[in-house]
């Protein structure tokens, strides 16, 4: 299968530290990827540099977009989000006191065709195109499970539900990858389980190649195809669930050495 | 569900903006509001336009900005010289205003582009900082006429300045209930999420406060053509916290809180007047006991919107 995103000797240091050295990713289409490893090893880190939040030190990220690949590596996390890439994140931001429809909508943003005079003056394209946004987003609430809550506020979801509401978010700007980081932190076993049957859903629904971040090592095993681990920054090991588990190395970062 | 501008919403606010144009009418033919109220009740109108202009800017795109005196400063002498260089009638002030707008918009816009980087009390200071050389360029100017001032003559009647309050209102509400407002609301309630979701953060509180500049503007205009002098001194960063104070105090992001606010407020200080010794006593005093027992202000960020008391009509059929 293709390659949709690459990178190259990607790294990131904070002063001294080097968060994230020398990462070579190499992600499939419609592929599902975990990145694991132990707390502090730089997997939001960099999901950040992927996702533009963070300018990388050193190093590409190359983005196929219509048959070739571009460079995205210090674009603006807004740019970034255009050009089909979309997140969630580990400590939700949502939009609080928005309501779960109008989270949505916002997501929608960049597809919307009018601009601020239309929608000052209410001329016929912002009618057209609210009530186009309007059904968009409550198809997507209901893929999620959602569209019975769409007028509630956000922050009064429970925890659950507000991390499918974010998975639904980003879907919203109709990425082409989408990054969760630690979609089931928190959960309960049979909220994790509902979790993993919705990301399995996302991607055959959308085509979405997803990349995770997660703790939760049966939700990994179970659902990755690829995983990649991250230890000190460096990319230690990389393969199928099955060789990662009796990777010697993977298992030295998780717990310690042999002495 | 399709939406349209004939909606039952819409039509009840126009038969409410009547029926309040009509009664203000009324009671001013029947002598009850007299002149000096008259006067109260203009004060009040371009006091909403100020409290809803900055509203945009602080309450829905959720940016501190204490300059909004100046901006209201370059439409009050945009349109005071138009009246005294040019045509000291109605076709001036529109002449002026239109001007006022046009500079009050490249102002904030040299103002944004650096300002609205920063984030808080920072961008707090720097616009206070931004409205202060606006009034002190205009106190040294020729053409204005210095620190004393211009004296006009009165062209705006209560019934432009209702018409004009309706006109920035409509603009203000139907550019915050779009998309731009959406990424506006957006960038108040977490930043980093909203750039994540593909908005410009930085392109979208740039809109809003040239937006809630030229509209500042346009109060400025009002106020120039309706109150006979205007002076530097009267758009120093006082006037930027008294506009601050309708708000805060109506709820900030809520346009029909800050009606509310800049009416009930308008209407103290009037009442006030005839105990000048005491009036800023009580004035503080009501501004404590409001922010004590509703710290977010009248309406926090809530509207008061004639779907929900729809919603809430049909809740109580349902429940009998």
């Amino acid at each position: 299968m293709a390659s949709i995103l690459k990178t190259r000797d990607l790294s990131r240091e904070f002063g001294g530290l080097i968060a994230v050295d020398s990462v070579n990713l190499d992600i499939e289409e419609n592929s599902l990827v975990g990145l694991i490893g132990p707390n502090g090893a730089g997997k939001t880190t960099l999901f950040n540099l992927l996702t533009g939040v963070y300018e990388p030190t050193r190093g590409m990220i190359m983005l196929q977009a219509e048959k070739s690949f571009t460079s995205i590596g210090g674009m603006k996390p807004y740019q970034i989000t255009k050009m089909g890439l979309a997140r969630t994140f580990q400590n939700i931001r949502l939009f609080k006191n928005k309501s779960v429809l109008d989270n949505v909508k916002i997501a929608m943003h960049k597809d919307i065709q009018y601009g601020v005079v239309a929608g000052i003056l209410r001329l016929p394209s912002f009618f057209k195109e609210e009530n186009r946004v309007h059904e968009m987003a409550m198809e997507l609430l209901n893929e999620v499970h959602l569209a019975d809550k769409a007028n509630e506020l956000a922050k009064n979801l429970p925890y659950g539900e507000q991390r499918r509401l974010e998975i639904a978010r980003a879907l919203a700007t109709k990425p082409k990858i989408l990054f969760l980081d630690e979609p089931a932190a928190g959960m309960n076993p049979q909220e994790t389980k509902e979790l993993t049957d919705l990301i399995r859903h996302i991607r055959e629904q959308f085509k979405v190649t997803i990349i995770l971040i997660e703790h939760d090592m049966s939700l990994v095993m179970n659902l990755c195809e690829k995983i990649y681990v991250l230890n000190y920054g460096e990319c230690i090991a990389c393969g199928t669930p099955e060789e990662i588990k009796n990777n010697p190395k993977v298992i030295e970062a998780y717990l310690g050495e042999d002495d | 569900m399709k939406k349209g501008l004939l909606t039952k919403q819409n039509l009840c606010w126009v038969l409410l903006v009547a029926v309040v144009f009509g009664a203000l009418q009324g009671l001013i033919s029947a002598g009850i509001i007299n002149p000096i109220y008259q006067t109260a009740l203009m004060q009040i109108g371009i006091n909403i336009i100020l409290a809803v202009s900055l509203n945009l800017i602080i309450g829905i795109t959720g940016q501190f900005s204490l300059g909004h005196a100046g901006f209201m400063c370059i439409g009050a002498y945009a349109t005071g010289v138009m009246m005294k260089q040019g045509s000291p009638d109605i076709m001036g002030v529109l002449i002026g205003m239109a001007i006022g707008m046009a500079i009050s918009a490249v102002i904030a816009l040299i103002v944004a582009v650096p300002t609205l980087r920063l984030r808080g009390d920072y961008l707090a200071i720097a616009t206070l900082g931004f409205g202060e050389i606006i009034r002190i360029v205009i106190l040294n100017m020729d053409i204005t006429n210095g620190a004393a001032g211009l004296v006009l003559p009165k062209v705006v009647t209560w019934q432009m300045i209702f018409i004009a309050v309706v006109i920035c209102t409509v603009v203000i509400v139907n550019f915050g209930t779009s998309a731009p407002g959406r990424a506006c609301i957006a960038i108040r309630e977490d930043e980093i999420a909203a750039e994540a979701m593909g908005i410009n953060t930085t392109k979208y509180k740039i809109i809003a406060f040239v937006i809630g500049a030229m509209v500042a503007a346009v109060a400025g205009s009002l106020y120039a053509s309706s109150f006979y002098v205007i002076k530097p001194e009267m758009y120093t960063f006082n006037k930027s916290i008294d506009i601050l104070v309708i708000v805060v105090f109506g709820g900030m992001g809520s346009v029909t809180g800050s009606f509310i606010a800049a009416t009930v407020i308008g209407l103290i200080n009037t009442f006030l007047q005839s105990f000048s010794s005491i009036r800023m006593i009580v004035y503080g005093a009501v501004l404590v006991l409001i922010m004590i027992f509703r710290p977010s202000g009248l309406l926090g960020t809530k509207e008061f919107t004639f779907s929900a008391l729809f919603e809430k009509f049909e809740k109580n059929k349902e429940g009998k």
